[in-house]
C-alpha cells in the first residue's frame, strides 16, 4: 500500500501492539475533540439512545427557546431561519449519499432541488394551468419525479468518473434552470405564487402552515430528517452501503469482488435525488413562491460545501454542515453579501487543519458489527494475546 | 535453483501456524461444481489479447483441473497478469475464450464473472482502506447475498438473515487466514503481511470455484513465504482450485501441482514442477541460455 508501512513481519505478538498504536496515532491526529467517538462508539447503546433523543427534543424545542446569541433575530425571524436551515440540513443529508458515501461528485444537485420545487408548485399553485392536487401529495411525487430525472442522468452518465461526472451534472444543472426560463409553462422569472401548504387551521381559524411562520414547517421538515436519517442508515449498515463505500474506495477492486457498481450508483443517484426532490417541495411551500432565480449554480457549490464541511460521508456531520452553511448569512447579516468568500475560505482553513470535515466519522457498515467488535476488543480494548475469537451467536454478549 | 521443496502437508505443523482446519468447514460452505475432481474446471482457449501493435498474449492454452494448484509463471512481462485480467475480465480478449464449467465467460461484467465463480487477488494490495477488516470480508460474502435496497431499507428478514451469518462466516474467513483478531481494524492500518492474507480471505468471500492469486508473496521474506504456502495449502485442502501467479520460483516449485509457463505472451511449457525445472527453454527463459554458464 503506502511506501511508508514496508513489509512487515507476519503474525506475532509484537505487531497486534504495533498496529494498535498506530490507529491511536491516527485518531491523535484527528484534533480537536479526541477520542469523542470513541468514547461515544463504547457507550451502551441505551445511553447512546438517551442522549439522542435529549438532543431531538432540544431541536423540536429550538424556535420556541428562540436562544439568545444564537438566534437569528432582530435581523431575520428565527422561526423562518429555522425552517431554511432544515431544509438545507435536508439537502446536505441527501447529497450525502452521492458524494459522501458513493464518492460521486455530484456539482448539479440543485437540479433535483429544483425540480421538487417546481413540482410542488405546478400541481397546487393557483398559477398554474394543471390539475391541482393537495399539498402534502407533492412530497411523494416530487421525489418520484426528482428520482425518474436522476436515474435518467445516471445512466448514460455514471459510466464516466471524476472530473468528467462532475463536469457533466454541472451541465445537468445548468439544463434544468435554462428550461425553467425558457419553457413557457415554467414561467421563467415570474414564476408561481401561493404555493400550498399541509391543510389544518389552529383553534383561532388561522391556517397553521402559513409562509410567515417557520415553526410548524420546521417541525414538519425536522421530522421528516429524522425519518430520512433512520432509512440512510438502515442503507448504511447493509450490503448497498458497503458496495457504495467500496466503490468510493476503489471501483474497480468492487467490480471484481462481485458488486455491481453501475447498479449501485445508480442507486446512489436515484436516492440522492428524491432526498433532493423532497427537501425541494418542502422549500418551495414554506417560502411559497418559485422561479428561475433560486437554482444557479452557486446554490449547488453551496450545497457540496455544506457536505464537505460538515464531514463528508457522516449524515449527522451533513446535518450540520447543511444548518451551517444556511444559518451564517442569516445570523451575521453585516457579512451576509459575503458569504461565498467566508465559506471559501472557511472551506480551505477546514481543508487544511480538519480534511475530514467539523464532524468526521466512519461509516459502521455492519447491522450487527458492534457485537462482534466488542467481544473482539475485549475489556479496556485489550486484544486477547491468542488471537482465537470463535463467534457464536448470543452466547458470550453479556461476558 | 538447488534443492526439491516435496510438498507435504503436515497438519500439525499448520495448527502451530496458526491455520485453524476446524474454522475451515465453516469458511467453505456447499459448493455446487459440476466438474469431478481432476477434470477441467476452467479453459482457456487460444487466447489473445493485444494493445495496438503489441501482442501481450498470443495464442494461450491451457486447463485448470479442479482440486489442483496451478502455477503461472514466466519472467517479468511475459503476459502473466495480462493473462489474468483477460480472464476476470478487466481486459477484453482480442480472441479466444476463457470457459468456466463449459460457460463462456468472454463478455460478461467482471461482478458477474466473480459471482459465476472466479475469484482474485491483485498484485499490488486493493482493500477498501477505510473499512475494518472483517467489512472488507464481508463485501465479498455480498456477492452471494440476495437483499435488495427496499429489503435493505426496510430490514425486512432476509437482510437480518444475512447480515448475521456474514458476520459469522466473515469472522470464520478471517480465521483461516489467521488474522481474525484484526478484524475491528481499518485495513489501511493493517501490516503489510496481514494485508495480503485480508486480500485472500476477501476474495475467498465471494466463494469461488476457482481462486486466482497474483504474486501474493511479493514483498514477503523466506519465512513469510513459508507460512503463505502452507496457507495456500490449506486452501487448496478446503476444496478450493488454486490458480497461483508466482515470481519466486522456490514457493512456485514447492506448492504447485502444475506449472504454466508463458514467455513474450506464449505459452513455452506446461507439465509439473519436476519436468519444469529440468525443462531446456525454461532455464533458458529465465537464465538465458544454458551454454552462457551461469553458476
Amino acid at each position: 500500500m503506502s511506501t511508508t508501512d514496508g513489509p512487515t513481519l507476519i503474525p506475532d505478538d509484537s505487531s497486534a501492539q504495533e498496529i494498535a498504536d498506530r490507529e491511536a496515532k491516527m485518531r491523535r491526529r484527528k484534533g480537536w475533540f479526541p477520542g469523542l467517538s470513541d468514547k461515544w462508539n463504547a457507550l451502551p447503546r441505551q445511553t447512546q439512545w438517551l442522549f439522542l433523543i435529549i438532543v431531538v427534543v432540544i431541536a423540536y424545542l429550538l424556535p420556541i427557546l428562540n436562544p439568545p446569541l444564537i438566534t437569528t433575530e432582530p435581523g431575520n425571524n428565527w422561526q423562518i431561519a429555522l425552517a431554511q436551515m432544515s431544509v438545507y440540513a435536508l439537502i446536505a443529508v441527501g447529497l450525502n449519499v452521492v458524494v459522501g458515501y458513493a464518492g460521486l461528485l455530484d456539482l448539479g444537485y440543485v437540479a433535483f432541488f429544483a425540480l421538487g420545487s417546481y413540482t410542488a408548485a405546478m400541481f397546487t399553485s393557483p398559477d398554474s394551468p394543471y390539475v391541482h392536487i393537495p399539498y402534502l401529495w407533492t412530497l411523494p411525487l416530487a421525489m418520484a419525479v426528482a428520482m425518474f430525472f436522476g436515474v435518467v442522468l445516471g445512466v448514460p452518465t455514471l459510466r464516466l468518473r471524476g472530473d468528467y461526472l462532475a463536469i457533466v451534472t454541472l451541465g445537468f444543472g445548468e439544463i434544468v434552470r435554462i428550461l425553467a426560463t425558457i419553457i413557457p409553462a415554467m414561467k421563467g422569472q415570474v414564476g408561481f405564487q401561493n404555493v400550498g401548504h399541509p391543510p389544518g387551521t389552529d383553534s383561532a381559524g388561522q391556517t397553521i402552515f402559513q409562509n410567515s411562520n417557520g415553526t410548524p414547517w420546521y417541525w414538519l421538515t425536522l421530522t421528516i430528517i429524522i425519518v430520512v436519517l433512520l432509512a440512510a442508515g438502515n442503507l448504511e449498515r447493509s450490503r448497498v452501503g458497503r458496495a457504495w463505500i467500496a466503490i468510493r474506495e476503489d471501483e474497480d477492486a468492487a467490480e471484481i469482488m462481485g458488486v455491481p457498481t453501475f447498479k449501485y450508483k445508480v442507486w446512489a443517484f436515484a436516492i440522492g435525488a428524491s432526498v433532493g426532490g423532497l427537501s425541494g417541495a418542502l422549500f418551495a411551500g414554506q417560502v411559497g413562491f418559485v422561479n428561475n432565480q433560486k437554482f444557479d449554480i452557486a446554490t449547488s457549490i453551496l450545497f457540496v460545501a455544506a457536505v464537505v464541511m460538515g464531514g463528508t460521508g457522516n449524515k449527522v456531520g451533513a446535518i450540520l454542515g447543511g444548518a451551517l452553511v444556511a444559518y451564517i448569512p442569516l445570523r451575521f447579516t453585516a457579512i451576509a453579501e459575503f458569504k461565498y468568500l467566508i465559506f471559501g475560505a472557511a472551506l480551505v482553513i477546514i481543508m487544511i487543519f480538519r480534511p475530514g470535515g467539523l464532524l468526521p466519522a466512519r461509516q459502521s457498515l455492519l447491522a450487527y458489527g458492534r457485537l462482534a467488535y466488542n467481544k473482539l476488543r475485549g475489556t479496556n480494548g485489550d486484544i486477547p494475546a491468542s488471537g482465537k475469537v470463535v463467534l457464536q451467536s448470543g452466547k458470550g454478549a453479556d461476558k | 535453483m538447488s534443492e526439491a521443496i516435496e510438498p507435504d502437508i503436515d497438519v500439525d505443523a499448520l495448527k502451530e501456524q496458526g491455520v485453524d482446519l476446524e474454522v475451515a468447514e465453516k469458511v467453505a460452505p456447499e459448493r455446487d461444481i459440476v466438474t469431478k475432481v481432476g477434470e477441467a474446471l476452467v479453459q482457456v482457449q487460444d487466447l489473445t489479447v493485444k494493445f495496438g501493435g503489441l501482442t501481450a498474449l498470443d495464442n494461450v492454452s491451457f486447463d485448470i483441473n479442479r482440486g489442483e494448484i496451478l502455477g503461472l509463471i514466466g519472467p517479468n512481462g511475459a503476459g502473466k497478469t495480462t493473462c489474468f485480467n483477460a480472464m476476470t475480465g478487466v481486459y477484453k480478449p482480442t480472441s479466444g475464450k476463457v470457459m468456466l464449467e463449459g460457460q463462456l465467460l468472454n463478455g460478461l461484467p467482471q461482478h458477474r464473472i466473480t459471482r459465476r465463480g472466479l475469484a482474485r487477488t491483485f498484485q499490488n494490495i486493493r482493500l477498501f482502506g477505510e473499512m475494518t477488516a472483517l467489512e472488507n470480508v464481508v463485501v465479498g460474502l455480498d456477492a452471494r447475498h440476495r437483499t435488495s435496497v427496499g429489503g435493505a431499507l426496510l430490514r425486512l428478514p432476509t437482510h437480518v438473515r444475512e447480515e448475521k451469518t456474514a458476520i459469522e462466516r466473515g469472522m470464520a474467513l478471517l480465521e483461516f487466514v489467521g488474522i481474525a483478531d484484526h478484524a475491528h481494524f481499518l485495513s489501511r492500518h493493517l501490516p503489510y503481511g496481514y494485508q495480503r492474507r485480508l486480500e485472500i480471505a476477501r476474495a475467498l468471500a465471494t466463494d469461488p470455484k476457482v481462486l486466482c492469486l497474483d504474486e501474493p508473496a511479493a514483498g514477503f521474506n523466506p519465512a513469510e513465504k513459508e507460512e503463505l504456502m502452507a496457507l495456500i495449502r490449506t486452501i487448496r485442502d478446503d476444496g478450493y482450485t488454486v490458480l497461483l501467479i508466482e515470481h519466486d520460483m522456490k514457493l512456485v516449485m514447492g506448492v504447485t501441482d502444475r506449472i504454466v509457463v508463458l514467455e513474450f505472451g506464449k505459452k513455452i511449457a506446461d507439465a509439473v514442477p519436476k519436468i519444469i525445472r529440468d525443462d531446456p527453454k525454461v532455464i533458458s527463459a529465465y537464465l538465458g541460455e544454458p551454454e552462457d554458464d551461469l553458476a
